[in-house]
């Protein structure tokens, strides 16, 4: 069931073969090498795996990889430009929301998807952007925190 | 890897019922919330499966000449929370899909598999039941219109026949013109959780007198339903907290929950009546407090 995909993965064009029964987990970190994106659950509930589909956060343990031929794919590995942090990114480090960090890297691709909208949000409607993800150190306070520091930065 | 013996990837309508006519053992994947885990579980283990999730032609909202709306079964929770047309007429039910599981689910899991999947807990379930909602199935043979309630058969088993599709879920003007509706649902987290009990109510008023009253519980039962003894009681009644009250001790005539981890039967009887309660207060304006 082996097939070619194109993808343009943090702003690269990508051609990769896949197998249709593979999911956009394992094809990001196994072939492609992304391994900002982690494997948690593998069931869709804790958002470890959360990637940017054409700017939409999606949980890529349960995604077929084969879906994501000609879409834009983002990771946790493209947000930085020129060696920039991202505003987020900066946000996490400076308000201290990591702990162990396997999280994180979902939680930056909603935040990011947040940011990116240019709207400003709630501190109810920032947990509710979050909520796709479970962070088992920190007690998602800081997590939140950040988020909306780096809403406003810029 | 899951665990799939077969994949074809349908680009239009007619590509999927051809697929699924040719491989009647095959099933419909759309946003694979669902269908995936089950594969992962070994429930659906070596299925065959039909790929709709590119078909755009049922990614759409529309409101016909009548004012009947209808729904594409690819609709993922996150369009229909944010869809205009969806927020002039029928928020309510947007707002019940913007309960389901959190926010990654909701971009990409659809309305169609939330119902086609069959299960009582759905959250859009409860409330197309008391929105009277119509489903289209097409198949290379032929498409049939059925309301949901017939749709549903038990507990995650619905009247989808081989080689049919669900292309698109129907509500017609006169079943929410006029009315006011609320879903709530009462899960121990707030996201990422199945409903314990979820709760939809419909209701319009005239006077301080209720005269039209739908009610409907995803939970309460093997398959989302509504509560005919209930809604006539408390038709023609005044919109009181005493009514209120009486409505929802109503609904347990209706329905019959059952033990589960999750909670018990006599912890769901509980909600059942609270939370019908809850709601028409709310949408009586006996309340100013905000619900879940």
């Amino acid at each position: 069931m082996l097939k070619q995909i194109n993808i343009t993965l943090n702003g690269v064009e990508r051609s990769v073969e896949i197998d249709e029964r593979e999911s956009l987990l394992e094809v990001l970190r196994d072939k492609l090498y992304m391994t900002s994106v982690k494997h948690g659950c593998g069931v869709g509930e804790c958002g470890a795996c959360a990637v940017l589909i054409d700017g939409v956060a999606i949980d890529s343990c349960i995604y077929l990889a084969t879906w994501a031929d000609g879409k834009e794919i983002r990771t946790v590995e493209g947000f930085e430009q020129d060696g920039e942090l991202n505003a987020m990114q900066e946000a996490f480090v400076e308000e201290g929301a990591v702990q162990c960090g396997f999280c994180i890297p979902g939680f930056l691709v909603s935040a990011t998807e947040l940011k990116e909208t240019n709207k400003s949000y709630t501190r109810d409607e920032v947990r509710k952007a979050l909520s796709g993800h479970l962070c088992r150190c920190t007690g998602y306070q800081k997590i939140v925190e950040a988020t909306e520091k780096g809403l406003e930065k810029e | 890897m899951f665990d799939i013996s077969n994949y074809r990837e349908a680009l239009s309508v007619k590509d999927a019922m051809t697929y699924l006519k040719e491989d009647p053992s095959s099933m419909v994947i759309a946003g694979g919330t669902d269908v995936l885990i089950k594969v992962r579980e070994g429930k659906l283990a070596g299925s065959s499966l039909v790929g709709i999730h590119k078909i755009d032609d049922l990614k759409g909202i529309c409101k016909d000449a009548n004012g009947d709306i209808h729904i594409g079964s690819l609709v993922c929770f996150t369009q229909l929370e944010e869809d205009e047309i969806i927020k002039e007429n029928v928020d309510y039910l947007g707002k019940a899909g913007g309960t389901m599981g959190g926010p990654q689910l909701r971009n990409i899991a659809t309305i169609g598999g939330n119902v086609c999947n069959g299960v009582t807990s759905a959250d859009s379930g409860s409330m197309l039941v008391c929105l009277n909602a119509n489903l289209k199935l097409s198949s290379i043979d032929g498409e049939r219109i059925m309301p949901i309630s017939d749709f549903y058969m038990g507990p995650g088993k619905v009247d989808l026949r081989a080689g049919e599709l669900l292309t698109d879920i129907i509500i017609m003007k006169e079943d929410y013109e006029g009315f006011t509706g609320k879903y709530i649902k009462f899960s121990q987290r707030r996201a990422m959780d199945i409903a314990t009990i979820g709760c939809s109510v419909m209701l319009k008023q005239k006077g301080g007198v209720i005269t039209d009253f739908r009610l409907g519980y995803g939970v309460a039962a093997p398959t989302p339903v509504r509560c005919p003894v209930a809604e006539a009681f408390a038709v023609g009644k005044k919109a009181t907290e005493e009514n209120a009250k009486a409505i929802g001790e109503k609904a347990l005539e209706d329905v019959m929950p059952r033990d589960s981890w999750r909670g018990s039967k006599a912890f769901r009887q509980q909600l059942i009546k609270e939370l019908a309660r809850k709601a028409i207060e709310e949408l009586a304006g006996l309340r100013g407090g905000q619900d879940a």
